[in-house]
């Protein structure tokens, strides 16, 4: 019917077509979402939600205790997993040449990356939130953490890697002791993108919520006492949107759009920031 | 300080060296510390999550595994439901995603024009980045409905009746299910793999897809002699990547899946998924047995997911050791 020239062609112009389709199939949803968001989550988004305590049902009011306790418990997160990833991720990166330690921390550490948050959460029960008797903040910022040690480990060690042997070797030439290089010179060089793993960090734990279920769970009043359970925006938008009352949905909506807005943000304040420094090389 | 910088020209070489050479082992101790730190973390999730589960693996042993029975009351616990509501709306997440992700990566690789590659990959890398309490609200309020109204009944009068995939789409249309879950969860897992395969399609040697082009071969055809051969053990890996996360996955499937403990051949019925099970049940389970029943499900998970994410990482790892020794 047809000769194989034209059927070859029409077999690539209908498999690129598809290629095409797939391509707005993924930015649709993306645009849904986003639409979603806006649409719901803006009316909301008044100045109670930022100056205001999480109500009761029925009643209205703000995220104040949520969003304090979530950059609270963000913030504590990432001040304990940066400087364990960051030191784990220079040994990869610089002594990782010989033995077996290594290798195996990079492959550990490549599967815990997307090990399963809520798993995370679980152990953090067992090993902390059992011990002391009641969910607190801290068990939160322990399960948040962990998560965020091994993005700052993969990035740490890649960026270290696009560092210059000659930079390393000019260091040692001048008789610079080997702390000396590492602290001074490739860890300095590499500054920036280990900043875009770090922000990365804060984007992925920000939006979690899973890991904080069995860990901070809830606080329905103003606390900063990371002794006691703890409110933060994830649960709060989880528990709200699973119940009945309109005010509480129209609240979770206007949580989702901030959690959402920050995360976005945070992605790509990340993305241009490891543009430059990949440029500045 | 000030002490010690006026100290530092009195102290003899000999004596600044041995100094150096102490900072050095330490600095590369606490370093080995670090990295020995995260193989501890495994072990100590590992363990912490077999000690939580054994009264419940004393009380039910293997049986567990293969059990529907979940009865808080009568302290009955099986995992049979959950797993296979995991594995369910994973392979649904999977048949999906594959395709689609392949296409884009074929856009993003091929066919983009050079200015729009970047903003395009973002995008895509960014619904990665959306947090999936905000894909389950969404697919809760919005998206379950409309696949409840429009496309569960379209699907259940056409695909119904048929033999061997007609019980798969029988029931009631009700938006939220196995289905549902596994859509999103499509739409979760899309940039992760999309991503891989982008990644490993740029790794091809121009020269390979060249002599193709050369000999006449068109685009599909470069793809799909040329490109996908060479790499089949990246694109694997990027898709046991994607199962990896689908497989784990929590609250986007905690919204849309129902958290029924039924058994069901449907996929629009509601269902139960592990991670789903947790998020719901662990906080209010009370009784030791009912928490370590919990406990004993993420270990499954993680025991789960453990073994896909390695495979996929091996077999990242032999991809790049392949082109480091082309290269």
């Amino acid at each position: 019917m047809f000769t194989l020239y034209t059927r070859r062609r029409m077999i690539n112009a209908m498999s690129l077509g598809i290629s095409v389709l797939a391509m707005l199939f993924g930015l649709f949803w993306l645009g849904w979402i986003l639409w979603t968001l806006l649409n719901n989550g803006l009316p909301g988004l008044s100045h109670a939600v930022f100056t205001q305590m999480t109500p009761p049902p029925g009643s209205s009011g703000g995220l104040l205790n949520a969003i304090a306790g979530s950059l609270m418990m963000t913030l504590f997160a990432t001040l304990i997993g940066t400087p364990i990833g960051i030191l784990a991720g220079t040994y990869l990166a610089e002594f990782g040449q010989r033995g077996w330690l290594a290798p195996a921390t990079r492959f550990i550490n490549d599967v815990l990356l997307s090990a399963p948050s809520i798993v995370i959460g679980l152990f953090i029960y067992e090993i902390y939130v059992t011990r002391v008797k009641h969910f607190s903040g801290w068990g939160g910022t322990l399960a948040l953490s962990i998560l965020v040690i091994p993005i700052v480990i993969r990035t740490t060690e890649n960026m270290l890697r696009l560092v210059p042997n000659t930079l390393r070797e000019a260091a040692a030439a001048l008789g610079a002791p080997q702390w000396k290089i590492i602290n001074f010179v490739t860890l300095r060089a590499a500054r920036a993108g280990i900043l875009t793993g770090v922000l990365l960090a804060v984007a992925r734990i920000s939006g979690e919520t899973a890991p904080l279920l069995f860990t901070a769970l809830n606080n329905q009043f103003w606390s900063s006492n990371m002794n006691q359970p703890m409110a933060n925006l994830p649960v709060v938008i989880f528990q709200f949107a699973m119940s009945p009352y309109e005010d509480w949905h129209n609240l979770a909506w206007a949580g989702a759009l901030l959690i959402t807005f920050s995360v976005l943000t945070l992605n790509i304040v990340a993305r241009v920031l490891f543009r430059q420094s990949a440029t500045t090389h | 300080m000030p002490k010690n910088i006026k100290a530092m020209p009195t102290l003899s070489l000999e004596a600044r060296m041995r100094r150096h050479n102490w900072l050095d082992i330490l600095f590369r101790n606490v370093t080995r510390l670090s990295a020995f730190a995260v193989l501890i973390l495994l072990l100590a999730i590992i363990a912490s999550l077999l000690i939580g589960s054994l009264p419940a693996i004393k009380a039910f042993g293997l049986h567990f595994l293969v059990s529907a029975e979940w009865n808080p009351v009568t302290e009955q616990f099986g995992a049979l439901v959950p797993i296979v509501g995991t594995l369910a709306t994973a392979s649904v997440a999977l048949l999906i995603a594959i395709p689609v992700s392949f296409g884009i990566a074929l856009f993003l690789t091929e066919l983009s024009p050079r200015w729009l590659r970047h903003p395009l990959g973002t995008a895509i890398e960014l619904l990665a980045g959306i947090p999936s309490i905000i894909y389950g609200m969404w697919g809760l309020f919005v998206f379950a409905p409309l696949f409840g109204d429009y496309i569960e009944p379209w699907l259940s009068s056409h695909l119904g009746g048929k033999l061997l995939i007609g019980p798969l789409f029988s029931g009631a249309p009700m938006g939220i299910g196995v289905l549902t879950a596994g859509i999103i969860l499509a739409i979760m897992v899309i940039p992760f793999i999309a991503s891989v395969m982008r990644d490993v399609f740029e790794i091809v040697p121009a020269l390979l897809k060249e002599s193709a082009y050369g000999l006449g071969a068109t685009t599909w055809e470069v793809m799909w002699n040329v490109v996908l051969p060479y790499t089949k053990i990246g694109v694997v890996g990027g898709i046991l990547l994607g199962l990896g996360r689908a497989l784990g996955e929590t609250m986007a499937v905690t919204f849309v899946i129902g958290n029924a403990h039924d058994l069901s051949a449907s996929l629009l019925m509601p269902g139960n998924s592990i991670s789903s099970a947790l998020a719901n049940e662990f906080t209010e389970a009370v009784g030791d047995l009912y928490t370590s029943a919990l406990v004993e499900l993420g270990l499954i998970l993680f025991f789960i997911t453990f073994v896909v994410l390695s495979l996929a990482r091996f077999m990242l790892y032999r991809l790049g050791r392949r082109e480091g020794q082309a290269a």
